[in-house]
């Protein structure tokens, strides 16, 4: 990286996630550019402009140092969690379910929030707790109402994508902490018994018809059904080299729905063909691997386990989109970050982002200080 | 890490991260892996499956429904054709606002409240993927409308095409049948073929149009457009041109038909003309009727209502469907059968107003005197026909008349025919159970009791009896055969029944007032009056119910028979009075046409215009009595239609005269006639016979004879 005529404080960005990522948003920025019919409004153009924002806004993060962290974790987490009471408030009043709070000059999705929060404060608590009680309840107990508040809040919403992305990043730094693998063994079993139950009586309607949909699509094909199976014509149909830059009809002619949000992969998919899609992987691949490994190279446990934590996250975000789009999973509002438009995802994934970059810069610092 | 004793250090810690990290490094490239190889599996291994699903979403193959062959009669004139025509059809299920959709096209196409009102009950009836037409024979500017605005109104296709046109309307009902859309049932004996939910596309309904439905249907044209999942339709791939359907060509000599339809008037009745040469049929007239240009689009209930409450019921071909008692129209029939039977024509029979059988008396019309086998049909004389069967026994006269074509079922295709009954004494054992009365016999020789014909039958057996052969009665051109054996008479018997039948009209007889000479051409004929005895599945009384049925067959000219025809005029009273003007008139036009358009424009004037124009006029005062009356403005706007259409008329009969009479001079000109015979004139109606019904008082006594008005 460190070439002579570079300046340094260019040269000392970590390339090998900006370099990845500018590259994903670029052919996102095509896909949404030609999502509207070959035109740089209403999609592309503010794409771009936010992955600018929210990049500037991930090295601003980059620079925070750890202490700060660790002093706002739990200040932060509660805040969250008062947002998210808030938003459950006003959507009684309001009279329907209501997930962001309009704040002006944009809307805020506190669950968004939380996603980022959840591995900030566990990463917090774990580093806090003596290691001798990690095995004890004192290390199991506070850690599942930390999850378990935020998670049914948002369940309430309802958000059940959401809800399991948070309980996904909380239960990945649970097990990075060393908590006893006979715990998660035990707990799996009774999720494997709950689940059904909770199939029949949490779920709502549309919730449990998407999931018995998604295990047969033809058995809706105009229904729910119609988004999984329009957008496997959609990537299918576009074969390895893809029908070319705005030739997509799927898209185009509005077959695939959420074309440019939930359902973008498959749109480019069908444009860019196989290789497209390789590359969104490789790139996916590799952000998460440096994610993981600035975590294993991180200076301290707080450190550690918060990067993985993140990466965790943004490893769910994107792994549920692909798996939903490609028909392997239930279709759930979750979108493809960098590539989807919408200003949360990106914004949260580039909140991940920014952290891990701050550990970075920690650990290279504690290579240097200590 | 089995169990919650073990004590944790720091270091223990970071290898447990290490370890755990990795193994969810793992964890994350076994999705990874997972779902490069869904991309591969779908991208590649699936890829055609999905090319297909894609192509077949983003191109909608719209079906061009092809031209209908046209059905033309014996001159290549017309009977069914096609016009141009702009459409709106509604495709249930793809409306998303019923009424809103409604509401937009009521105010672009003007409907008012009665068709607003069809249009629903056709959308209620309707199954979703079927179109419902709106509206058709569209002008310009409200189809423009329409098909500007149809982006917002989803669900309604506009459409250039063609409809189906029925130039003399009402005159060819009957004939031809007419078209309409596909029901469910006709689309899944289809397979669910596509072309029949084609929005335009119609199919045979009824008679003709459905028996030949194949040949006339044609190939549909394609249109292959580039579409949005909204049905939005985005450009042009491609168009393949339909195949016009074959045309139909028939025997029927259009402008006859027209003329026999019109000059039947307000009466209940059927006219058949036979070409005595081939057995061609030139006309199948049945009134009244419907108008086949109003099924086209689809009735509507008031419209249908209407023609089912008609006690004349227009929905009934009356030509192969209305079975009568053919009177006195038996009797040269019988006259034949007689000499068959070594009867000589020359033997005479006493009438002294009656005939006794044991102890019952059947009474003739009048008192003949002594007559003879042509003076008996001249006369209708039953005395005569009486004595003589009893002489036979209808035994022997039954195959004679089945011979003739009586009771037989004819292969013409697109006619439902009814066949009537020609009784025997079998016939009766099988269905009463009862032995052949000598009654049966005297009834039956006179065309009354059991005896049922159709007014096609009656007319076959008059081109039989004229021509000799045993010709075969056809409707398509291609199928006449003019090479018809002779039937086993001798030209000596037939020439009795010829003579008798000239003497009905030309003689003394009972026809004389309906008598023609054009340049020589006379006619020979017999006339009928049927006791209306046992009229099922109609409602009893009422003075037009209970009258006789009228009848007449003849043909001409009487020397060289060219034409036959049989007309039946429901409850007309008598045959001399009702049936034989008319087909007097239809003769006329054949070899004379504006002297018979000009006898039909003097009548129609007082029956108030032309069918089309009473069947208009009868359905604007019947939907005005159900409530849904025309406003002044658009009674005004059919007053102006009605006056252009009779000027038009006009010039169309004109037209049509000047055709039949070209068509006329190629037929070769009539000798001269026999001459008549002079006889006494008495009586005209033949008598009615009691029943000889299985149940019911025996037939004693004889009811006092109607008393006809006597010929000139």
């Amino acid at each position: 990286m460190k070439l002579a005529h570079v300046p340094d404080p260019v040269a000392r960005q970590p390339w090998g996630v900006i370099a990845p990522l500018l590259a994903l948003v670029l052919l996102g920025t095509a896909v949404l550019h030609s999502a509207a019919g070959g035109s740089w409004q209403p999609y592309a153009a503010s794409h771009l402009m936010r992955f600018a924002v929210f990049l500037a806004m991930a090295l601003v993060i980059a620079r925070i140092p750890q202490d700060f962290f660790v002093k706002m974790a739990y200040p932060a987490y509660a805040g969250v969690l008062v947002l998210l009471v808030l938003v459950e408030a006003l959507g009684a009043i309001g009279g329907g379910s209501q997930r962001w709070l309009n704040l002006g000059f944009m809307t805020l999705q506190p669950s968004e929030l939380m996603k980022p929060t959840i591995v900030l404060v566990l990463a917090a608590f774990y580093s806090n707790l003596p290691p001798g009680m990690t095995g004890s309840w004192r290390g199991l107990l506070p850690a599942l109402i930390l999850l378990g508040l935020p998670a049914v809040l948002v369940i309430l919403q309802p958000d059940l994508g959401t809800a399991l992305a948070i309980c996904f990043g909380g239960v990945v730094v649970m097990f990075l902490a060393g908590l006893p693998l006979s715990w998660f063994l035990g707990a799996g079993a009774v999720a494997a018994v709950a689940a059904p139950l909770a199939f029949f009586t949490l779920l709502h309607d549309y919730q449990r018809n998407r999931v018995l949909v998604f295990l047969d699509p033809e058995s809706d094909p105009l229904g729910t059904g119609y988004h999984i199976t329009q957008s496997k014509i959609a990537i299918g149909s576009g074969g390895i080299f893809g029908k070319g830059f705005g030739n997509g009809s799927q898209s185009h002619l509005d077959y695939l729905p959420e074309a440019h949000t939930d359902f973008v992969f498959a749109t480019m998919s069908e444009e860019w063909g196989m290789l497209g899609g390789f590359f969104v992987l490789l790139v996916y691949a590799q952000v998460l691997r440096w994610g993981l490994n600035v975590a294993r190279q991180a200076p301290n446990r707080f450190s550690m386990l918060l990067a993985a934590g993140l990466t965790a996250t943004v490893f769910f975000y994107a792994a549920i989109n692909l798996l939903m789009v490609m028909g392997l999973a239930p279709v759930v509002g979750i979108p493809l970050p960098f590539v989807s438009h919408g200003g949360s995802s990106m914004m949260t994934v580039m909140i991940c982002f920014g952290v891990i970059m701050a550990v970075q810069r920690w650990s290279r610092k504690g290579g240097t200080i200590t | 890490m089995l169990s919650g004793k073990r004590t944790f250090t720091s270091s223990m810690l970071h290898n447990s991260f290490d370890r755990r990290a990795a193994v969810f490094g793992a964890l994350q490239g076994m999705v990874g892996v997972l779902l490069a190889g869904r991309l591969t599996w779908l991208a590649v291994a699936e890829n055609e499956k999905y090319q297909l699903l894609a192509e077949s979403n983003r191109v909608n193959l719209s079906l061009i429904p092809p031209r209908r062959g046209w059905i033309l009669d014996r001159n290549g004139n017309p009977l069914a054709s096609n016009k141009a025509d702009f459409r709106v059809d509604l495709i249930p299920e793809r409306i998303h606002d019923k009424r809103e959709t409604i509401g937009h096209l009521r105010t672009l196409l003007g409907l008012d409240e009665v068709q607003v009102r069809e249009l629903e009950d056709r959308l209620a009836k309707a199954s979703g993927f079927a179109p419902v037409e709106v509206a058709s024979g569209l002008d310009w500017d409200k189809f423009a409308a329409v098909s500007l605005r149809l982006p917002d109104l989803p669900g309604v296709v506009t459409q250039r095409g063609f409809s189906r046109d029925y130039p003399t309307g009402p005159s060819v009902g009957h004939l031809i049948g007419y078209v309409g859309a596909a029901s469910r049932e006709d689309w899944e004996a289809e397979d669910k073929s596509p072309l029949l939910i084609t929005p335009g596309f119609k199919i045979g309904k009824d008679a003709l149009e459905k028996t030949f439905d194949e040949t006339l249907r044609g190939e549909p044209g394609a249109r292959r457009v580039e579409v949005t999942s909204g049905g939005r339709i985005v450009r042009d791939l491609g168009t393949r041109e339909d195949v016009s359907g074959k045309p139909l060509k028939l025997t029927i000599n259009g402008p006859l038909q027209d003329y026999a339809s019109r000059r039947i008037g307000l009466e209940s009745a059927a006219v058949v003309v036979i070409d005595c040469n081939d057995g061609g049929i030139l006309t199948l007239a049945s009134m009244p009727s419907f108008d086949p240009n109003s099924f086209v689009d689809g009735i509507g209930r008031v419209e249908w209502k209407m023609l089912n409450d008609d006690d004349h019921i227009p929905l009934l071909n009356k030509a192969v469907r209305g079975l009568y008692p053919p009177g006195s129209t038996m009797k040269p029939m019988a006259a034949l059968a007689l000499q068959m039977q070594g009867v000589d024509p020359e033997e005479r029979v006493s009438c002294p107003g009656g005939y006794r059988l044991g102890s019952r008396f059947f009474r003739c019309d009048a008192v003949h005197g002594s007559v003879d086998m042509r003076q008996a049909i001249e006369h209708s004389c039953n005395t005569y026909f009486w004595s003589m069967s009893h002489r036979v026994g209808y035994d022997a006269i039954a195959p004679v008349a089945r011979l003739l074509g009586l009771g037989q079922e004819y292969d013409l295709p697109g006619t439902n025919q009814r066949y009537g009954t020609i009784p025997d004494a079998a016939w009766k054992k099988r269905k009463y159970g009862q032995e052949w009365s000598a009654a049966d016999s005297l009834n039956a020789s006179i065309g009354q009791g059991y005896v049922l014909a159709s007014p096609l039958q009656l007319a076959v057996m008059t081109a039989r009896i004229a021509s000799g052969r045993n010709l075969q009665p056809s409707l398509l051109f291609d199928k006449v055969n003019p090479k018809a054996p002779l039937l086993p008479f001798s030209p000596q018997q037939l020439a009795v029944v010829h003579e008798g039948m000239f003497d009905v009209v030309n003689g003394s007889g009972t026809g004389g007032r309906s008598r023609i000479d054009i340049n020589g051409v006379k006619m020979a004929g017999k006339t009928g009056t049927a006791q209306v005895q046992t009229m099922i599945s109609r409602g009893t009384g009422g003075a037009w119910k209970s009258r006789d049925h009228a009848l007449f067959v003849c043909y001409a000219p009487a020397d060289k028979p060219r034409y036959a025809m049989a007309v039946v005029v429901e409850h007309g009273t008598f045959g001399a009075r009702a049936a034989a003007p008319i087909a007097k008139d239809v003769l006329t036009f054949l070899f004379d046409p504006p002297t018979a358009l000009e006898t039909l424009h003097a009548l129609e004037k007082q029956w108030g215009g032309t069918p089309k124009q009473r069947l208009d006029r009868k359905y604007a005062a019947y939907s005005a009595q159900a409530g849904l009356g025309l406003t002044p403005a658009e009674a005004l706007a059919a007053e102006e239609a009605k006056a252009k259409e009779e000027a038009e008329k006009k010039a169309e009969d004109e037209k049509k005269a000047a055709e039949a009479k070209q068509a006329l001079d190629a037929s070769p000109t009539p000798g001269p006639s026999p001459s008549p015979k002079a006889s006494p004139s008495r009586s005209t109606a033949p008598s009615p016979v009691p029943t000889a019904a299985a149940s019911g008082p025996a037939p004693q006594a004889v009811t006092p004879a109607p008393i006809g008005s006597p010929a000139p």
